[in-house]
């Protein structure tokens, strides 16, 4: 008990001062970074709580994929971030007032709350976490059966995002030679070859 | 002290916190705003599986994989029209996206 006590403080320290860190950071390439160290903290706490799949998600999907395209982003832009900060003082302090605001109605909010008398009816589980299998086969039986509209509804969600992506970023420049295929497949050998009756002497 | 749903909502709350705090500080660098939506999607994820844990509902963790889900295609759609952005102004201050007057 002691050790997961430990551990979740160890875990929720370090994502918040990396969370802080995204933020200051000069250079946006450690703010990339900071935030891949705050997605492996926010796994630690996943773990602890129990939700594994969703944790090994975070590791695999947020830090493998979608952190790197940031990051090659990033580095593929040349563009002078020091000019980009010039400005953060002035922000700063209303940025401050407004975040310590929120963050005191948030705990507030936190450290006074209690359940109706209605609730515990009202809130019975949908899908009741079962004991005998773990999280990741718990999660996919759901997944598979219940909410197998919605799962392929996110797929879908991806595959826009894919195409979108793609289109935007596509851009045909007319210097560069592209393959025609059609042109390829109905070229002919009289056209290809010209035969030039070359005078001794002259050349073409 | 054993640790309860409180302590997951607090950290949640502190990080949603940072994450608004990130885009008043960094108002003119897109990315680094970018980066504070995704603290504040991570926040969002957070809260949503510590009561998940809490009430014994695994409804909560499938939600947070949705969220996942749309946060990825939200920064590689974000990302694509920042690059198509800087490609066409060479700038990524957002004070000079005004071309739509908006």
């Amino acid at each position: 008990m002691v050790i997961a006590t430990l551990a979740f403080y160890l875990f929720a320290g370090v994502a918040l001062a990396a969370a802080l860190m995204v933020t200051l950071s000069r250079n946006p390439v450690h703010a990339v970074l900071w935030l891949i160290l705050t997605f492996f903290s926010a796994a630690g706490l996943f773990v602890l709580m129990g939700a594994e799949f969703i944790a090994m998600l975070l590791v695999i999907v947020y830090v493998g994929a979608v952190m790197v395209l940031f990051l090659f982003v990033v580095m593929m832009m040349d563009v002078d971030f020091a000019e980009l900060k010039s400005g953060m003082s002035k922000y700063a302090r209303i940025g401050t007032l407004l975040g310590l605001i929120m963050l005191v109605e948030l705990l507030l909010v936190i450290g006074a709350w209690s359940t109706a008398g209605l609730a515990p009816e009202m809130r019975a589980a949908v899908a009741p976490t079962p004991d005998d299998v773990e999280n990741t086969v718990a999660l996919g039986q759901l997944i598979y059966t219940r909410y197998v509209y919605l799962f392929q509804a996110s797929g879908l969600i991806l595959l826009v995002a894919m195409i979108g992506a793609i289109v935007l970023t596509m851009r045909h420049r007319p210097d560069i030679k592209r393959q025609d295929i059609v042109e390829q497949i109905y070229r002919d050998a009289d056209k290809a070859v010209e035969m030039v009756d070359v005078k001794p002497g002259q050349g073409i | 002290m054993s640790i309860g749903l409180e302590h997951y909502l607090t950290v949640a709350a502190i990080l949603f916190v940072i994450g608004i705090f990130g885009i008043f500080l960094n108002r003119k660098n897109i990315i680094v705003i970018l980066m504070s939506i995704e603290l504040m999607l991570l926040a969002v994820n957070i809260n949503m599986v510590a009561f998940s844990v809490h009430l014994g509902d695994l409804v909560g963790q499938i939600f947070t994989l949705f969220i996942l889900t749309v946060a990825a295609a939200e920064a590689a759609i974000g990302l694509a029209i920042l690059v198509v952005f800087f490609r066409n102004r060479g700038t990524i201050d957002v004070e000079d996206v005004n071309v739509m007057k908006g």
